[in-house]
């Protein structure tokens, strides 16, 4: 591999890890609070969905952020009525957020734009911005950090940020305490529902951003099924990371650089790997870690279960 | 108790397990034709017209399947991993536990009958079609045994494992169909043809449809299924561990033998759906560029039927109408197939948040009961 593919190769990596880091991040504050979110790839779908008609509308991209956040709130909100209110089973409602998400996108495109499948695209200069191009002119590590789009820097800039709030704030002590022992903390006068939707929402917001990124950032259309599976990719580097904050962006950033190089090897014609088995690697690095062959991933305690205010 | 009255108290039974899903079933409609009437305003239409447009739809829907045989044996080609795939959630949700993968394991199984019938073409066609079939249970069940045993030896919970061996299994899947070196067939996008005689002897009565009688098998998978559950020992123990796994423990019922049991089992069904769905319907192992959607409409499926075998099979007739129906409503009425997605979605939110369902019905009986202490 030459220094220029090699340079690509992790230009690529930061890019394709930062939605899978911004979602995470989200997933990390929902599952940390006690709430299991696997609506999340629903959520970045409905996130780019938006994020591509307000954008197409208004040909101003950061109004299509705006919306992208917008639309991840209302669905993260749907999944925290449905899953703390009145405890459903929060699997079953994350399974049906992921269905809503995949029909509706699908149906509005009908809608609005009068056929499916794809949207029509946005104008490149509608796109989001490049943020610091200016540091393309180092050498090597140039390329490598600068000209993105503001979505990979705010991405990184959230990891401090969330581990801040988790470990150093009222809050970060109460989120935690609401998804290891709800009972307890409710007993210290900790409101548990409040927090829960606080973390379920928190997994909305950066969610629908993260979503925006494929359809205003890097790309600039919608395409039915194009999230192709990252909310679980998400979804799994944050359980890799032992829903540690800094942990989950080392796998991210690890499975963003699995997601580059097979785009780098089959751009420079390598056969000796198989792209699709390249694929699989972060699932099975993440059931090794479950397993505890690799590291060993535990949750939070309480995460997955309503909890009733009255007893039961 | 009197004859009238066990019937009465039957009829009470039967109400209470299916009047969540009815309820839920009749608001997921209103929320699509809301969803068809709002494109009617946004079309312009006139009142009428909008007002119409719910009724076109629902009545498309229903006459692509009861309109005429041929459609009927359509919805019928549905019904068959439907119900297999419904069974399949409602098996381990039995036994506690939420099997995500039933997508996986249909594609595991599928790919096995596929590799038995490009393969062992020496064979007698019936018994390569038993192979085949075998073979599609034998994958999916080992494919969703790792699940329970990675949760009953490592604690592991099940349905982050079961996402994950889903994207395992349709990359591989991928790749193996996908590759000149392994299964792929020249000028195909999929893998090479399967033999032709061990295809599964379609319904004449339905012709030209597609409907097969792997029908057969997948009713017969669901009599199995409530014989296992309510009439076996392995059933009862399953149920046991659903209900609560510590007082299983203590009864003496080993907790995490009974997961491995009810996700191969689980795994079994699912996979025979991707195995006779293939010899019924497909020439070929065909790539896939995303899951069928068949282990995701399982779990609705198993939900609506209250993970009771006869309740699997309606719900799954219910989807499988749906699923018929929505690319001619697309085409009759003018309403995007997808309208169906959001139904279906609607239904699973409120059969899961069955505590809304209860709370309307907890009023109704609270304001009759107060209705009844004031007299």
């Amino acid at each position: 591999m030459n220094k220029a593919a090699i340079i690509t190769l992790f230009a690529l990596t930061f890019r394709l890890a930062a939605p899978l880091l911004l979602t995470a991040l989200g997933a990390l504050f929902s599952e940390r609070s006690g709430v299991v979110n696997i609506a999340l790839e629903g959520i970045m779908t409905i996130g780019a969905f938006f994020a591509l008609v307000v954008t197409y509308a208004t040909h101003n991209p950061w109004l299509g952020v705006i919306a992208a956040i917008a639309a991840g709130i209302v669905v993260s909100a749907l999944h925290a009525v449905v899953s703390i209110k009145f405890k459903a089973n929060q699997v079953v409602s994350g399974v049906a957020i992921n269905i809503l998400a995949a029909g509706l996108t699908a149906f509005l495109l009908n809608v609005f734009y009068g056929h499916g499948g794809q949207s029509p695209s946005i104008d490149l200069a509608w796109q989001l911005p490049r943020w610091f191009g200016f540091l393309k002119g180092i050498p090597v590590i140039g390329p490598i950090i600068g000209g993105h789009t503001p979505g990979v820097y705010i991405a990184f800039a959230m990891v401090p940020i969330t581990w801040f709030i988790l470990y150093k704030t009222p809050l970060g002590l109460r989120i935690r305490a609401v998804g290891e022992h709800p009972r307890a903390a409710d007993t210290l006068g900790v409101n548990v529902y409040k927090i829960r939707y606080f973390g379920v929402i928190m997994s909305g917001v950066l969610g629908g951003f993260a979503g925006s990124i494929f359809t205003i950032g890097e790309g600039a259309a919608f395409l039915e099924g194009m999230i192709a599976g990252r909310g679980f990719i998400a979804l799994a580097a944050m359980i890799f990371g032992n829903w540690l904050p800094v942990r989950t962006m080392l796998a991210c950033l690890l499975f963003g650089f699995t997601s580059a190089l097979q785009l780098v090897i089959q751009v420079m014609g390598i056969t000796t790997i198989a792209p699709q088995i390249l694929t699989t690697l972060p699932y099975i690095l993440t059931i090794l870690a479950l397993a505890g062959f690799v590291g060993r991933s535990v949750g939070p305690a309480a995460s997955g279960k309503a909890y009733d205010k009255e007893g039961n | 108790m009197t004859a009238s009255k066990r019937y009465k108290e039957f009829l009470h039974q039967a109400w209470l397990s299916i009047r969540l899903p009815l309820t839920a079933i009749f608001f997921g409609l209103i929320v699509g034709a809301l969803a068809m009437m709002w494109v009617g305003i946004q079309d312009g239409l006139s009142l009428s017209q909008i007002l119409n447009l719910p009724l076109t739809a629902y009545r498309t829907l229903f006459n692509s399947v009861f309109g005429s045989f041929y459609g009927f044996g359509e919805s019928l080609v549905f019904l068959v991993p439907l119900i297999l795939t419904g069974l399949s959630i409602t098996f381990a949700f039995r036994c506690g536990m939420f099997n995500v993968g039933a997508e996986g394991q249909y594609i595991v199984g599928l790919f096995s009958a596929a590799y038995v019938g490009f393969t062992f073409n020496g064979l007698p066609a019936w018994l390569q079609m038993i192979t085949a079939i075998i073979a599609a249970a034998v994958g999916g069940g080992l494919w969703a045994a790792i699940v329970g045993w990675l949760k009953a030896k490592r604690g592991v919970h099940e349905v982050i494992t079961t996402i994950m061996l889903n994207y395992i299994a349709l990359h591989i899947y991928n790749f193996l169909v996908g590759s000149k070196e392994w299964f792929k067939a020249d000028k195909f996008q999929g893998s090479h043809a399967i033999n032709p005689a061990i295809k599964i002897p379609q319904i004449g009565l339905f012709s030209p449809s597609r409907a097969h009688w792997g029908i057969i098998l997948a009713l017969l998978a669901a009599i199995i299924v409530y014989i296992i559950l309510w009439r076996t020992k392995t059933g009862f123990e399953v149920r046991a561990v659903g209900n609560s796994n510590e007082a299983a423990r203590y009864a003496g019922i080993s907790v995490a033998k009974n997961y491995i049991k009810a996700m191969l089992i689980s795994g079994i069904l699912a996979g025979l759906a991707g195995g006779i769905h293939l010899l019924g319907t497909q020439a070929r192992a065909a790539s896939m560029s995303a899951f069928t959607g068949f282990g995701a409409d399982g779990i609705a499926i198993a939900l609506i039927g209250q993970n009771h075998p006869l309740g699997v099979v309606l719900a799954a007739f219910l989807f499988a109408v749906m699923k018929r129906g929505a690319p001619l409503m697309q085409a009759q009425a003018g309403i995007a197939k997808e309208v169906v997605a959001i139904v279906q979605a609607s239904i699973i939110f409120f059969v899961a948040a069955d505590q809304m369902v209860k709370w309307i019905y907890k009023r109704r009986k609270k304001q009759v009961k107060e209705v009844a202490s004031n007299e």
